[in-house]
């Protein structure tokens, strides 16, 4: 009996149709790609009108009213804290920052950052960017060690129509 | 005279390091890609902070507010004005209720708004957004901690 000897065959794959289609992927995800700047939030607290009457029992947390007023073009003139208060142009933000952080102290209650609430009174033309530096000014303090101190977290704004 | 055959050879270089590569490649794109870019306008320029904390856990339900300085609300890739929102949001309170959020005050309303809007327009929307009971309300800004 005659015995095939069977040769071994090289079975070779076609790869240029998978090599052309990851390309093709490669390529897009390439130009779809884009680095997308971290963003974060700044929670604030707008209760409905007919909710924020509170019941007897509730305790009533220690307002602190910060006004922001604005000059020409948008851009801020003046911050007035309980009506009293002003800081001078240059340094209004940092000053607003020390004077939270010595009210909250002068209270002597480690928690007193969570009961106590900021409600800003922010003139209608002002600048957006003006007063997200207002609200970090009074939502904390970066340390020199890069650790952040929290002060005030509740955070609200007053009805304030245009023109008023 | 005699010619001589010339015998081809085919040359195969070794794609496999190649198509590692290119595999790893895709890979790496594929988990950056960011599909949440609909929700994010690109004309909006937000403002920067150093304390604004990334949100931890994404809400059961958003709504993702674009704030143009002149007033418009980029509002899934359509634009509004601000007086004419509400039915905008009470299609999203619908669709909220579908999804299992059935109270408005758990909707989260996340503002993105431009860093030179007059923030009384900030605040105009607000307003509209608590005509249709909307209270959870988040301002977002570029973090510039990282």
């Amino acid at each position: 009996m005659k015995m095939e000897t069977s040769q071994a065959e090289d079975i070779k794959l076609n790869m240029t149709a998978m090599i052309d289609i990851v390309f093709q992927l490669l390529v897009f995800f390439i130009m779809t790609f884009k680095v997308v700047a971290m963003e974060g939030d700044f929670n604030i607290k707008m209760p409905l009108a007919s909710e924020s009457v509170s019941s007897m029992d509730d305790e009533i947390p220690d307002i602190v009213i910060i006004q922001l007023t604005a000059g020409q073009n948008g851009n801020i003139a003046g911050i007035v804290v309980d009506d009293n208060e002003s800081f001078n142009e240059a340094t209004m933000f940092q000053d607003l920052t020390d004077l939270i952080e010595q009210r909250l102290a002068g209270e002597n209650d480690p928690e007193s950052g969570s009961e106590t609430e900021v409600e800003f009174d922010i003139a209608y033309n002002l600048k957006y960017s003006y007063t997200v530096k207002a609200i970090e000014a009074v939502s904390g303090r970066v340390n020199a060690d890069g650790s952040v101190k929290k002060l005030i977290q509740k955070v609200k704004f007053k009805d304030n129509k245009k023109g008023g | 005279m005699k010619y001589r055959r010339k015998r081809t050879e085919i040359l195969e270089g070794d794609l496999t390091p190649m198509i590692d590569m290119t595999f790893q490649l895709i890979a790496f794109f594929m988990l950056l890609i960011n599909f949440s870019e609909v929700d994010r306008a690109e004309e909006i320029t937000l403002p920067v902070s150093v304390l604004a904390v990334p949100p931890e856990v994404r809400p059961d339900f958003q709504i993702i507010l674009n704030l143009e300085p002149g007033g418009e609300v980029i509002f899934e890739g359509e634009r509004h004005q601000i007086e004419l929102l509400n039915p905008v949001f009470r299609r999203q309170v619908s669709s909220a209720a579908r999804e299992g959020v059935t109270e408005p005050e758990d909707i989260a309303v996340i503002i993105r708004s431009h860093k030179d809007t007059p923030t009384g327009l900030v605040q105009e929307l607000i307003a509209k957004c608590q005509e249709s009971e909307l209270q959870s309300f988040s301002l977002r800004v570029e973090d510039s901690a990282n």
